[in-house]
């Protein structure tokens, strides 16, 4: 309201039902897989690139759009408005797994090792469960190298002090130069926008690396996998969600490294780098949780 | 106060503004007016597909044994309908609404970001198809209840991971939906809308885009966990495993409690902007109202088991969770109290958005009667998932959301054609709904106490004269809605061929902004912000 341009309005959007398809198929392919049928990955990669084309079509055309000017400062308040309340959904996401956690370690596997009201449960269906964390259950569940079910399974829980410890480091200084890269931004210091923004987006991809690295060693070595009971459930849900919005954070991050090489971005005018960097920090956050409840306690 | 003139109405500052031409206009639009038209009319054909559902179960029902359909089909029924009710008729129509309504209640141009409101109405058609698509699937639709309940639900057969999906995808489009709703409200207001001005229906859109923000992706997460306990051999719900199947019951209400609010505050937004224009008087207690919407959606996150006294919860927690869900009956009631206070000694007329709204005030009262008998909890080990219960909900849902959903319909409907609708035919749709929705539910509250349980296709002899009742009720009160159909296109096409003012009801320009455009209003609106904002609602 302050500037003289009026709130830019768009006209005749066509990317938003372009994402919607790419997306429902993307879904309606892998629901397809999951119940065996063989048009499934197919349609999973359509709508695949649907979307892939779609997110560069959409993030050109906003971008050209900030660039030129278009959006006023009110523009800019409902974009980070927008991308805030986004995030707290995100919270609220993970905060369902981290909820199922502690029901689980708090409640659901004393209550099945007889405290509680759960005394009878015990004595009637599994008398011999001892309520420890970590545990795959009353029946040790686990998979077996072909895939198949079995029970009474052993599997070694991972340990905080290795690889999970070095990704601690890797993520806060990737936090770190996600900070410099924008105090470069704000000083005209291009060339440090884009190196903070470089070690970034390699610091988040490195963390990925080791982090599929550790699941294999789960995988191969320690007999830890999905379906090692309720530890392998909420271990790999959890890690896994989050390394999967890893992805996405540095994703975001090299499209802004990107249009940093194309000049883009003003000191007072940058929504694209602090949305990423809003996001990339509340990765950031969310992992320190996960080293705490899932790796250290 | 004055009239905004036509200038704040038709300028443009940009060169692309009319719409796209044919039906490409609907698939392309950012316009709020056509993205709240199409939310609507999505929403009122869902609204009949859910009902047909509706008519299935009643016409099952109407007799003891088995007659129509299969107990599998049954079942799919009660869930479908559920579903496609909630999230495909109910929580859009209110989408719609304020597609419409927020903008010109406000003074913005347009919602804050056109583009993704585009966007959320197609990801929920797109997740309303996916759900719909399940009809047809080899083990047909969820039959597990629309709480999706473990281990049941893990029977499902093929349609398991479309329902799954189906959730995600309208999830998606509800918080979009919600994101733009609140940046709109927060940032687009007019100079001089400040947030204790607004019309009470912006406020409680406020409160509910919260509450869908912090819930949606809770129910999202808990289908996901049903998603990999089924096909990805986790156990969360399975307690060979360490999980527990009340860990999802307790996720899913932590969704679904504040989840019925989201129907309901929109629907109270509704009820204290109309009743006010037919009582002529501000409304009373406006503040209260805010804080009492306020109240109402921070106790939804902390009352969820009460959907669950009966799973065996800690003594400790049946306690907590009964107090707790007493506790809302308290800015219930203050709302309550100020709607009839707004009544009390006003020059009252009885137009059909009236009516709607005061049957909405007492039948409302009725399901929160009911709520709070079910709260206590050893009173609830008798109600719990019975007949009672699906009276109650249904008394909170159908003759008080969809009543004011109804009631919006005919109160707004002058306003968005420009033409008026046939009161004689709008009396008569109301006097037929609100007589059947009572013979339908009322005898359901018998049913329950006498031990009728929910989601079953066949019952024992004691329960039929009552179950015949409630269907003919069912009968008449669906037939009843195509009266609403007839109208809806009658006055979009013309209706009784009387002008209509732009202020449409008697001075309703001193209750909202929206009364002082013309009707129908132009494309864009307030593409300069109005200066002059009505105070009548303080
Ligand atoms: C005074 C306020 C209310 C109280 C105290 C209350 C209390 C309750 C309780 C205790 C139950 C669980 C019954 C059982 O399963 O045994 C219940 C169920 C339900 N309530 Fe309410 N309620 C209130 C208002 C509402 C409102 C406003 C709505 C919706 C707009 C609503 C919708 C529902 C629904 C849909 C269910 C059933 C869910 C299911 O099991 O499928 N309630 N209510
Ligand atoms: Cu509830």
């Amino acid at each position: 309201m302050s500037t003289n341009v009026a709130y830019y309005i768009p006209h005749k959007a066509t990317w938003p039902v372009i994402a919607t398809a790419g997306l429902v198929t993307m879904l309606a392919g892998f629901a397809n897989y999951l119940n065996g049928s063989s048009i499934g990955p197919t349609l999973m990669v359509v709508g695949l690139v649907i979307f892939i084309v779609m997110l560069a079509g959409w993030f050109t055309l906003q971008s050209g759009e900030s660039e030129s000017g278009m959006y006023n400062t009110q523009v800019g308040i409902s974009y980070r408005m927008g991308m805030m309340w986004f995030i707290f959904s995100e919270i609220m996401f993970f905060a369902v797994f981290f909820g199922t956690l502690y029901y689980t370690r708090n409640l659901s596997v004393p209550w099945l090792g007889g405290e509680g009201t759960g005394a009878a449960t015990k004595e009637l269906l599994w008398p011999t469960f001892e309520a420890t964390w970590p545990t795959n259950g009353p029946k040790g569940l686990g998979v077996d190298a072909s895939g198949a079910r079995t029970f009474g399974a052993e599997f070694e829980p991972m340990g905080a002090w290795g690889l999970p410890f070095l990704n601690t480091l890797i993520l806060l200084t990737s936090g770190v130069t996600c900070t410099w890269a924008h105090h470069g931004l704000l000083a005209k210091n291009r060339d440090q926008l884009i190196k903070g923004l470089i070690a970034t987006v390699a610091l988040g991809f490195t963390f990925v690396a080791f982090q599929a690295f550790e699941y294999h060693e789960a995988y191969t070595e320690m007999g830890l996998t999905l379906g090692s009971g309720i530890y392998g459930s909420t271990f790999f849900m959890l890690t896994g969600f989050h390394g999967f919005h890893v992805c996405i954070g540095a994703i975001i991050l090299s499209v802004v490294l990107f249009r940093s090489t194309r000049g883009h971005f003003k000191p007072e005018n940058h929504f694209a780098f602090e949305a990423a960097a809003w996001y990339w920090h509340f990765v950031d956050v969310v992992w320190l949780g996960l080293f705490v409840f899932v790796y250290l306690m | 106060m004055s009239a905004v003139t036509a200038e704040h109405v038709d300028h443009h500052d940009d060169h692309d503004h009319g719409p796209a031409k044919g039906l490409l206009r609907w698939v392309i639009t950012t316009n709020h007016k056509d993205i709240g038209t199409l939310y609507l009319v999505f929403a009122l054909a869902m609204f009949f597909v859910g009902g047909i559902m509706a008519m299935i179960i009643r016409a099952e029902l109407f007799e003891p044994g088995l007659q129509f359909v299969q107990p599998q089909f049954f079942n799919s029924m009660t869930t479908m309908h559920a579903l496609v009710m909630v999230f495909g008729a109910v929580m859009p129509a209110f989408v719609g609404l304020a597609n419409w309504m927020i903008p010109m209640m406000i003074g913005a141009p347009d919602m804050a970001l056109p583009r993704m409101n585009n966007m959320s109405f197609w990801l929920l058609v797109s997740g309303v198809l996916l759900l719909a698509s399940t009809l047809f699937m080899e083990g047909g639709s969820p039959a597990a209840g629309w709480t999706l309940y473990p281990p049941l639900v893990l029977q499902t057969g093929n349609a398991l991971p479309f329902a799954v999906f189906s959730v995600h995808l309208l999830g998606i489009s509800s918080i979009m939906g919600a994101i733009n709703i609140i940046a709109t409200i927060f940032n687009m207001r007019a100079p001089g809308m400040t947030l204790m001005k607004m019309p009470l229906f912006v406020w409680t859109w406020l409160i509910t885009g919260f509450l869908l923000i912090a819930i949606m992706p809770v129910f999202a997460g808990a289908v996901t966990m049903l998603l990999t306990d089924k096909f990805f051999g986790t156990s969360f719900f399975d307690a060979a495993g360490g999980g527990d199947p009340i860990l999802y019951q307790h996720i899913f209400w932590f969704f679904g409690h504040p989840e019925v609010y989201v129907m309901i505050l929109p629907t109270f937004g509704v009820a204290s902007t109309i009743i006010p224009v037919f009582a002529r008087k501000p409304l009373f207690g406006y503040s209260s109202m805010v804080y009492a919407t306020a109240s109402i959606a921070f106790l939804s996150f902390i009352v969820w088991a009460h959907h669950m006294f009966t799973v065996g919860m800690p003594v400790a927690g049946e306690l907590y969770f009964m107090y707790a869900t007493m506790l809302i009956a308290i800015p219930t009631g203050v709302k309550v109290f100020n709607w009839t206070a707004t009544m009390w000694k006003g020059s009252l007329t009885f137009e059909t958005p009236m009516l709607f709204s005061i049957a909405f005030v007492v039948l409302f009262t009725m399901g929160g009667f009911t709520g709070l008998m079910m709260s206590i909890a050893p009173s609830d080990f008798q109600y719990h998932d019975t007949y009672f219960i699906v009276a109650h909900f249904h008394y909170t849902l159908v003759p008080a959301s969809v009543f004011i959903l109804m009631a919006a319909g005919y109160y707004w409907l002058p306003k968005w054609t420009g033409h008026m609708y046939n009161e004689k035919i709008g009396q008569l749709h109301f006097w037929l709904s609100a007589v059947s929705v009572n013979i339908l539910f009322f005898p359901q509250h018998f049913l329950g106490l006498a031990g009728m349980p929910r989601r079953i296709p066949d019952y024992a002899v004691q329960f039929a004269d009552w179950n015949m009742i409630s269907s003919i009720g069912g009968f008449i009160f669906g037939a009843s809605q195509l009266l609403f159909l007839y109208i809806v296109i009658d006055t979009i096409r013309g209706g009784t061929g009387e002008k209509v003012t732009d202020e449409v009801w008697e001075d309703a320009h001193k209750h909202g902004l929206e009364w002082t455009l013309p009707s129908p209003p132009p494309y864009h609106t307030f593409t300069t912000p109005p200066t002059v904002i009505p105070t009548e609602h303080i």
